[in-house]
């Protein structure tokens, strides 16, 4: 397939909850920066009809109540999300949104408090893992990214046998690494099992992550690596239009 | 008729689950000079008051909130008692 389509353009969705605080950074790098048309769904929106992918940002909806994602999951739009992602379409969880998707059973296992109680806020390596998914498609397996993490509830948990499914289903999508794309030492900020900092579904199309993307996506910021996760997206939607309609 | 009940849940972290929050309060604790202390975990504990036709009714429902939303499968066990009126105590 071929790439890029510098003017593919496409409807993306950034869903709004009560306490969402990311959805404006990705509302602006997908829009401002990558050239899409994107809007705003509030989370008691009844359907996603006419939109090609779906953005959960990061923030701290309903205040953590319970557990990070536990009442989001419950939102009316999360039946919307959950009908989107089976019939294939891309939806992408970042932070708290990735706790939301797995709360919402959307993903398996779930995010637990970091191993050593700190707030971690700062840039990590990441290890892209899968190629499959809409939101790494076109870049190689073992490329390590640089990008921003904020969260005290990041440690990936899953019981033995579902970490041992997602290792044999190239589910895991993200490794914490080093700058040299090694595992071990400081790379794990949080704890996370198999040193996990994103994963897909069985069908690839519904990623969780815990780094930013959407918060790294001018040098002037700090990086472009994110730029990368969403571009794919964009690279995704196009070769899919090129399947479905021949190019035309 | 409906009677009204409360569900005194508690929620805790399943065994083997690593608890951050526990470890903490273990240390603070030591640090008081309480040397004893071997272990802390930490969990929730959760009143929930509602009206159900029969005790058997109110156990099923609770036993549905904590599976749907209360505690997380992966991570979490719970268990609850249940008494009858209103009240934040067990």
């Amino acid at each position: 397939m071929t790439a890029p389509a510098a003017h593919a353009r496409f409807r993306f969705a950034v869903i709004v909850f009560p306490g969402s605080n990311c959805d404006v950074d990705a509302h602006r790098a997908l829009g401002e920066v990558l050239g899409q048309d994107v809007e705003y769904v509030r989370h008691d929106a009844g359907d996603l009809d006419g939109y090609d992918a779906v953005i959960l940002p990061g923030g701290f909806s309903y205040g953590d109540a319970l557990r990070a994602g536990a009442i989001a999951a419950l939102s009316p739009v999360m039946a919307a999300v959950e009908r989107f992602a089976s019939a294939g379409g891309p939806v992408l969880g970042i932070c708290n949104g990735f706790q939301i998707l797995c709360e919402a059973g959307l993903l398996p296992g779930a995010l637990h408090r970091n191993r050593d109680l700190k707030f971690r806020c700062h840039d990590v390596f990441v290890r892209v893992e899968a190629g499959r998914t809409p939101f790494t498609w076109g870049i190689e397996p073992g490329t390590v990214l640089r990008m921003p993490i904020a969260h005290g509830e990041g440690c990936y948990t899953a019981p033995p046998e579902v970490l041992e499914e997602l290792e044999r289903r190239g589910q895991v999508v993200f490794r914490y690494v080093d700058a040299a794309g090694r595992r071990g030492g400081d790379a794990n900020p949080n704890g996370s099992a198999h040193d996990i900092a994103g994963i897909c579904n069985e069908a690839g199309n519904v990623v969780g992550l815990m780094p930013h993307p959407e918060r790294c996506v001018e040098r002037l910021i700090g990086g472009e690596d994110g730029r990368r996760v969403l571009g794919a997206a964009v690279r995704w939607l196009a070769a899919r239009r090129e399947l479905v309609t021949g190019g035309r | 008729m409906s009677r009204q009940f409360t569900a005194h849940v508690r929620v805790t972290l399943k065994p083997g689950v690593v608890d951050p929050q526990g470890r903490a309060v273990l240390g603070a604790l030591q640090a008081l000079g309480f040397a004893g202390v071997a272990d802390v975990r930490v969990g929730k504990w959760i009143a929930v008051t509602l009206t159900a036709e029969s005790e058997d009714a109110a156990r099923g429902a609770v036993d549905a909130m904590c599976r749907r939303l209360l505690a997380n499968p992966v991570l979490e066990d719970y268990r609850f008692e249940l008494t009858a009126g209103a009240g934040e105590r067990p």
